[in-house]
């Protein structure tokens, strides 16, 4: 058991807003009228459609493959009928449509038979790929294939329970009752990774879920212990400081390591992964049930704020109707309010990744005041978890001086959101820098283009310019070649005219011979 | 007085030597102006600056025959920052329209395989052979249109680039000042 804990440097204590929504046990939704199931759930790659409209299809049925080894596989999250393939509104800043498949619930909700692994006896590669085709992602936002995370050589896993976002609460009732679940997909994971060790961080405002998974540890399944001794899985309460569920720095409360910017938590040996991720690896092979739904927190100015089970591809409207959006709402947040965005369109479905959908009014969320000029007073360097300088990237970002804005590490920035809470003049620094990160990617890829437009070039000059003198060289050898023909049918020609001649020359004296003869 | 000629004249031949050979020895392959310039150039292969390409377009510029405003694809911004590399008076050009990024697509089901568009492509971009269909390698077209007026049957044409979560762009935060009275 590790006997203290580290801090991070800077973050900040927002106002949690927690209990709005936490202290409802996780309620059930009715099926809306159709679930739109959209191919690209993963950050590394999406599906392919296995299924045509007018398929019936059962729950938890593969409808989509993984397409490539990062993809992410997907299922029908209810039985019905698949009635459109078409593209629709994701749920993502930009708002674009992406392709997804409609299924139109019968009602009925009939599983596929359920083919349960056990994860002491089947092979390494099969819990794997049975990981990959349940199509399970990280579900703390970030959405990466939990397949690719799950094959590393590690010593120590980090169960991330910390929910250090203001309002969202899905993993804190998830741990409240869920917690033997979450316990043996953790075993599962630490058997995986060939871990030695556990530890699950949860911030120290959600005493009910600490206690509970200390309970579930003790009481651990049987399938678990032979995963995983119970004593080397620990509960450590991590104290309440946003960002503590950032990767890396819960990974610095926990073990006292600080990775580098441009390194990986695997490179020390430490893999993480969040607890409703494990909750879902448990299911999909204790239980043979692929990720057909997921936990959502919808709360602020809302009817009935609480944790629902969400089936996946449910419209974002839907679901806010079910809970009953109060007048006055102006806009809907995705995610928490330090990491979350304004949803451009309710159409969107919910997804993989989304673990909460706050419904923002102005009393709640007052507009945020005129932005001012900066006056350099350093507050925000000072709240920077990464220890950045926002200001200088802010002055560069906000200039479009991309190469300065490189210079002062723009992307070891993870847009907490720290900056511009503590900024005394309002400056919407992470717009800032989302801005500068997409300019500075796009360029990249047109210098790229370019590059390539380039090199391209100058190889196709370089091919007519060699197809010029190789055709050159071949007309003139055809020349010479038809010179030498005609050279040598001259000669020919003069050769006959030779010989004719030293015929006729021969005959003349031939007749002249006997005259000769004659006279000598 | 002798002696002074001869130690001038030694030091003359040996530095004369020395520099002579440093040309043979040093000499920058290629022309390094020029590939400042190109670098700068947006490598669209668009010829609309009137030279076959951007590598000719900055020998010409290198060489001082050409104006530095030529090129339409880098409008002004390009023109503006050639003036400060080169030290050239700028001349702006008018700024061409705001355009996304297109590429040229092939309606496969006209196309006649008559090859005159890989004749035009300045990148290889188009691929096929004689009588059969072809094709654009979107990823390596530029969108330069050098295609579009050789084909006898019109079956070419160019569509902005699809926008993906990949390549979609965070608008600039900073809102313009409003106009009072
Ligand atoms: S907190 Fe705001 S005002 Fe202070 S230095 Fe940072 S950006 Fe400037
Ligand atoms: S948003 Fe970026 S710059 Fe601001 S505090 Fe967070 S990591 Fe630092
Ligand atoms: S106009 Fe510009 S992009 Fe087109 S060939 Fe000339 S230099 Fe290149
Ligand atoms: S395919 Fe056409 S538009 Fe694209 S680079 Fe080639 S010639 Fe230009």
């Amino acid at each position: 058991m590790i006997s203290r804990l580290f801090s991070f440097r800077g973050g900040i204590k927002p106002d949690s807003h927690k209990t709005e929504s936490s202290e409802a046990s996780i309620r059930n939704v009715p099926l809306p009228s159709r679930l739109v199931v959209l191919l690209t759930q993963g950050s590394q790659g999406a599906a392919r459609t296995i299924v045509t409209v007018g398929d019936k299809v059962l729950k938890g049925q593969c409808i989509g493959e993984a397409e490539g080894v990062a993809g992410t596989a997907i299922h029908a999250p209810t039985s019905g009928t698949v009635t459109e393939i078409g593209p629709y509104p994701m749920a993502h800043p930009s708002g674009l449509a992406s392709p997804a498949i409609v299924i139109e619930p019968d009602g009925e909700e009939r599983w596929i038979t359920h083919e349960p692994l056990d994860p002491a006896t089947a092979s390494r590669e099969d819990l794997i790929l049975r990981i990959q085709a349940s199509g399970i992602v990280g579900m703390g936002g970030a959405t990466f294939p939990s397949h690719l995370k799950a094959d590393s050589e590690i010593e120590t896993l980090i169960i991330n329970g910390a929910e250090c976002e203001p309002w969202i609460t899905c993993d804190d009732r998830l741990m409240r009752e869920r917690a033997a679940h979450i316990v043996t997909g953790s075993a599962i994971l630490a058997h995986l990774t060939g871990a030695r060790q556990v530890l699950v961080g949860i911030e120290d405002n959600k005493p009910e879920a600490i206690a509970a998974m200390r309970t579930a540890i003790q009481d651990m399944e049987a399938v678990a212990r032979k995963c995983l001794d119970a004593d080397k899985m620990n509960v450590i309460a991590v104290p309440t400081l946003y960002p503590t569920g950032g990767e890396k720095q819960l990974v610095r409360v926990l073990t006292g390591i600080d990775v580098p910017p441009d390194k990986r938590i695997t490179d020390s040996g430490i893999q993480c992964f969040n607890v409703a991720t494990a909750h879902t690896v448990c299911r999909a092979l204790l239980h043979g049930e692929s990720m057909v739904s997921r936990i959502v927190t919808v709360t602020g100015s809302v009817e009935r704020p609480g944790n629902y089970e969400t089936p996946l591809g449910m419209p974002v409207a839907d679901l806010l109707a079910f809970c009953g959006v109060k007048p006055g709402t102006s806009r809907v947040l995705m995610g928490g309010p330090m990491m979350g965005f304004s949803l451009p369109s309710l159409d969107a479905p919910i997804a993989k990744g989304c673990n909460c959908l706050i419904a923002a009014s102005n009393e709640l969320f007052s507009p945020p005041p005129p932005e001012q000029p900066c006056i350099r007073c350093g507050n925000c360097a000072n709240s920077c978890p990464v220890g950045l300088q926002p200001f200088e990237l802010y002055w560069a970002s906000r200039a479009k001086n991309l190469d300065r804005a490189e210079h002062y590490h723009l992307f070891t920035c993870m847009e907490c959101g720290c900056c511009a809470y503590v900024c005394p003049a309002h400056i919407p620094l992470v717009d800032y820098f989302r801005f500068a990160k997409s300019e500075i990617r796009a360029r990249n890829e047109e210098r790229k283009t370019a590059e390539q437009a380039r090199t391209r070039f100058e190889f196709r000059s370089l091919r007519l310019e060699r197809e010029k003198t190789e055709k050159a060289a071949r007309l003139a050898a055809k020349a010479a070649e038809t010179r030498a023909k005609a050279a040598s049918e001259a000669d020919s020609a003069l050769i006959a005219a030779a010989v004719e001649q030293a015929k006729m020359q021969s005959s003349v004296q031939d007749k002249a011979a006997p005259s000769r003869d004659q006279q000598t | 007085m002798l002696a002074a000629l001869l130690v001038m004249t030694g030091i003359a031949l040996v530095l004369g030597t020395a520099l002579g050979y440093a040309a043979v020895y040093f000499k920058v392959e290629g022309n390094p102006l020029a590939e400042q310039i190109e670098a700068t150039l947006p490598q669209t292969q668009c010829a609309q600056c009137g030279y076959p390409g951007c590598r000719p377009y900055a020998e010409a510029i290198a060489s001082g025959e050409a104006e530095i405003n030529l090129c339409t694809p880098g409008g002004d911004d390009n023109a503006q920052k050639l003036a400060e590399m080169l030290g050239r008076e700028f001349k702006p050009r008018g700024t061409p329209v705001e355009k996304l990024k297109t590429v040229a697509i092939i309606d496969e089901q006209t196309c006649i395989g008559c090859t005159l568009c890989i004749q035009a492509c300045p990148v290889d971009a188009i691929i096929g052979s004689a009588k059969q269909m072809h094709t654009v390698v979107s990823c390596y077209c530029t969108g330069c249109e050098l295609c579009l007026p050789p084909c006898p049957v019109d079956c070419i044409a160019l569509v902005e680039e699809p926008r993906t979560p990949q390549n979609w762009r965070w608008k600039y935060p900073v809102k313009g000042l409003k106009v009072v009275a």
